[in-house]
């Protein structure tokens, strides 16, 4: 502070401070950051499916991020709008969710048709991220079931699944060699466990069982993800790794996730105890079909997930439910897509009943 | 009652935000220095909130230290008192702290920085009645030095039908970066808690409370040792933001909540800053009015951040030059918090009685964010202490639908800033807020 270092000492010139208003300064937290966290907890299924399904999931996981990439660009494009929303990396990570939900053999059209679905059909014409109201890769997921029924649940087992795990319906095993000499047709196809499942339960005289599915070693298979389904929701163990971390990361509300699956589990297990005929058991419930990618990865999308807690809990009940009145009753196999796309029509319905009240409010008096 | 109460679990809030950077380690060790004496002071007329005081000296007139420049000008207002000895030079406009000019009276020191002769005696204020004491404090100018400026003899006159039950001193400055009032606590204690006293004493208040935040062991641990003298509570509270928010406070230390739309008075509380307390303890005991006030000027780009002791009306610039200047040029000069504080485009902006801070911000610290749509992540919900839902409300406001904003309690925002800090979409969502509250205003007054 003396004078003589008082000229040495470099002063503010004033002239361009930037007016701005408070808070200045700001957590380093953005969207992008979100959304490459929740595509690094994706990596350990995306390896899972390279492994259980080889090259075509490394085929069908490109293709598909890459048109869900595109398809953005090109409507940002369109649209005349600056391409900045790119980089915050939504529409791969969408991508990515949909290629998770598509069967290893989808072809490549598919995959394009799907990823262009997701962000335009999705995403894009409810005014971008943000604004939709359905999770876009569901949106794409459902609409190809329901326009390619065929495509979309044909099984073809591939990669390291073509020589294990291969049984037929009926619970028979059979062997690549057996099916060739029994001129098989060309395409193998199989069933998922809950294909499966829902097989054993049409026999007849309500004798069914499913003992030739629930043994113990299905259950190890079905938890590492040597099984039959979407590339991405097989291995439970790769989606565990990834939902435990997002949820310790607080990057999805934990509530809808856990009260999603425990549903499923009570829900299974009641029906199971009162008609063992009905429904397998509840562990298979919760290790086969697409639960843990839907609970983990789809249903809590914060964009269409209610925001407060008491609305996660009942919006990942709803699921619960409605899944399983869609696996036990239902005309699919499968009720995981289903019934999120359900619960995300309700969203602002929830958000509305579990308003917050504000910090000492008290209700007037009319 | 004067134990130290610092319960296991510390005392807080629901709601808040933890900012990742608190910057307070480039002051809080640094002890209060006395500015030296300057040759002009700027000072603001209107320095208190409601009426603004009536300018009692012309140009040409001298004045002696703690001679009075403004009369308070109704019940809510304060007085204004010379900060040094000199002559006025002119009454006309300087760049006030909300970036307009305003009025102000320029003073030229005489450097002899005599007190005038015209002041009270000191008090002791265990004998004075309960009227003297309040009387001093208005003749004294004193307002919330916190950052509100309300006129501190009216907090202390609560109408009667408001029962009090409890004074509490809020020492939590939970803002980032300032330390203003953490020295206070650690250099003088003694004015604080006697400070605190005499507002029990003028309410008539046993129940004497001070929260401070965790972060500042040692002004916990100053305060604690004279505690027991003046019958107060010291109380730590977890280091969260906005912890000294009057009922985020409250709550923290009462479990009351003020009703909304409400005074803390409703919840049988008056609230105050630590500064003002000590403020309080000069006027009483000294019989000197409000003229200096402990000032932080900070930030990562000043050469030598400090906390200093600095007279009403000294221009900003002066606390830049005492801080050895900066590193690099700055992009924001804030007076107050980077929560709460505002940006200023003049270094000429003097201080006031509420400037607890003087913050730089400069390179890497200056990012212009670019918004972009809500995600409805509900970082924002999570982090709004008023359990408003700020991220929903401001897609309402851009969408102009005031009503629905008023509907859904836009006017308990606080405006602390925690949900813009958090929200990762980086929304100007405080100034969503403030349009909203100002649109709700403009409407309710038609
Ligand atoms: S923090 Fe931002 S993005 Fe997240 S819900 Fe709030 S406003 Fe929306
Ligand atoms: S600025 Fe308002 S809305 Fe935002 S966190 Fe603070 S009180 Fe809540």
């Amino acid at each position: 502070m003396s004078e003589e270092n008082k000229s040495a000492i470099m002063m503010p010139k004033a002239d361009d401070l930037i007016l701005s208003s408070s808070p200045h300064i700001h957590s380093d937290v953005n969207v992008r950051k979100i959304m490459l966290k929740v595509i690094l907890a994706l990596v350990p299924a995306l390896i899972a499916s390279v492994i259980f399904f080889g090259w075509d999931a490394v085929r069908v996981i490109v293709i598909t991020a890459l048109s869900a990439v595109v398809a953005e660009g090109l409507w940002l494009w369109l649209a005349k709008r600056p391409l900045t929303p790119l980089r915050d990396l939504s529409a791969l990570l969408t991508g990515l969710l949909l290629a998770m939900n598509l069967p290893s053999n989808a072809s490549w059209w598919i995959c394009v048709v799907g990823g262009f679905l997701a962000i335009w059909v999705g995403k894009q014409v409810f005014g971008g991220l943000g604004h939709n109201i359905f999770n876009p890769a569901l949106v794409a997921r459902v609409a190809l079931l329901i326009a390619l029924p065929a495509a979309m649940t044909t099984w073809t087992p591939t990669g390291g699944l073509l020589e294990k795990n291969m049984r037929l319906p009926s619970g028979e095993n059979v062997s690549i060699t057996t099916v060739a000499e029994s001129e098989a047709p060309a395409v193998i196809s199989c069933a998922t466990p809950l294909g499966e499942a829902a097989e054993l339960k049409r026999t007849p005289n309500g004798a069914a069982t499913f003992a030739p599915i629930t043994e113990k070693s299905d259950y190890v298979k079905y938890f590492l993800g040597e099984r039959l389904g979407s590339l991405g929701e097989t291995s439970c163990l790769a989606l565990l790794i990834g939902g435990i971390a997002l949820m310790f990361m607080k990057l999805i509300k934990w509530q809808i996730p856990i009260f999603f699956i425990a549903t499923v589990a009570v829900f299974t297990a009641i029906v199971h105890l009162c008609a063992p005929a009905m429904t397998p058991p509840p562990l298979f419930h919760l290790l086969t079909g697409g639960l843990l990618l839907g609970a983990f990865f789809m249903a809590t999308d914060m964009v269409t997930s209610p925001m407060t807690t008491g609305g996660c809990i009942l919006f990942g009940v709803g699921c619960g439910v409605i899944t399983c009145v869609i696996r036990i009753w239902g005309g699919y196999p499968e009720g995981v897509s289903f019934s999120i796309l359900l619960m995300n029509a309700l969203v602002p319905l929830i958000d509305r009943l579990f308003q917050l009240r504000p910090f000492g409010y008290v209700r007037k008096r009319a | 009652m004067s134990e130290r109460v610092i319960p296991p679990k510390p005392l807080s809030f629901p709601g808040g935000i933890h900012p990742a950077k608190d910057g307070k380690g480039l002051t809080e060790h640094k002890a209060v220095e006395k500015a030296p004496l300057l040759e002009d002071y700027v000072v603001l007329v209107s320095q208190n909130v409601g009426a603004p005081p009536k300018v009692t000296v012309k140009k040409g007139d001298a004045v002696k230290k703690g001679d009075i420049l403004a009369e308070a000008g109704g019940f809510v207002s304060a007085a204004l008192h010379s900060p040094t000895s000199g002559v006025i030079t002119d009454i006309g406009e300087a760049p006030g702290p909300m970036g307009v000019n305003v009025p102000a009276i320029f003073i030229k020191a005489d450097g002899l920085d005599e007190w005038s002769d015209k002041l009270p005696a000191g008090l002791n204020w265990r004998e004075a009645s309960a009227d003297e004491l309040k009387s001093r404090i208005a003749s004294s100018g004193i307002v919330g030095m916190g950052g509100a400026a309300f006129p501190t003899h009216v907090k202390l006159s609560p109408p009667p039908d408001k029962k009090i039950d409890c004074v509490i001193l809020n020492g939590a400055e939970c803002e980032p970066y300032l330390t203003a009032d953490h020295r206070l606590m650690v250099e003088t204690p003694e004015r604080v808690l006697a400070g605190a006293a005499i507002m029990g004493k003028i309410l008539g208040v046993e129940n004497i409370a001070i929260g401070v935040e965790l972060n500042k062991p040692d002004a916990i641990a100053a305060l604690e040792a004279r505690a027991q003298e003046y019958g107060v509570k010291i109380v730590g509270l977890k280091v969260q933001y906005p912890q000294g928010s009057e009922k985020q406070l409250i709550y923290a230390i009462t479990g009351r909540c003020v009703p909304t739309g409400g005074l803390p008075m409703d919840a049988g509380c008056v609230v105050q800053n630590v500064a003002t307390a000590a403020a309080i303890y000069d006027a009483v005991a000294e019989g000197h009015p409000l003229i200096e006030r402990v000032v932080t000027i900070t930030g990562d780009i000043v050469v030598n951040p400090g906390n200093y002791l600095v007279r009403i009306g000294t221009p900003v610039i002066k606390l830049v030059e005492w801080a050895s200047g900066v590193k690099s040029e700055p992009r924001k000069l804030i007076l107050g918090g980077p929560m709460m504080g505002f940006a200023q485009k003049s270094y000429n902006v003097p201080v006031s009685k509420n400037t607890s801070g003087v913050l730089l911000l400069g390179g890497a610290e200056i990012i212009q964010y670019e918004s972009s749509s809500c995600i409805r992540c509900g970082m924002c919900v999570r982090g709004c202490p008023m359990h408003l839902s700020p991220g929903p409300l401001s897609m309402l406001i851009e969408n102009e639908k005031f009503d629905l904003a008023g509907q859904n309690h836009v006017m308990d925002c606080l405006e602390c800033g925690a949900c813009a800090y958090a929200c990762p979409a980086h929304r100007p969502l405080v100034q969503h807020m403030r349009r909203a509250k100002a649109e709700i205003r403009r409407a309710g007054k038609k």
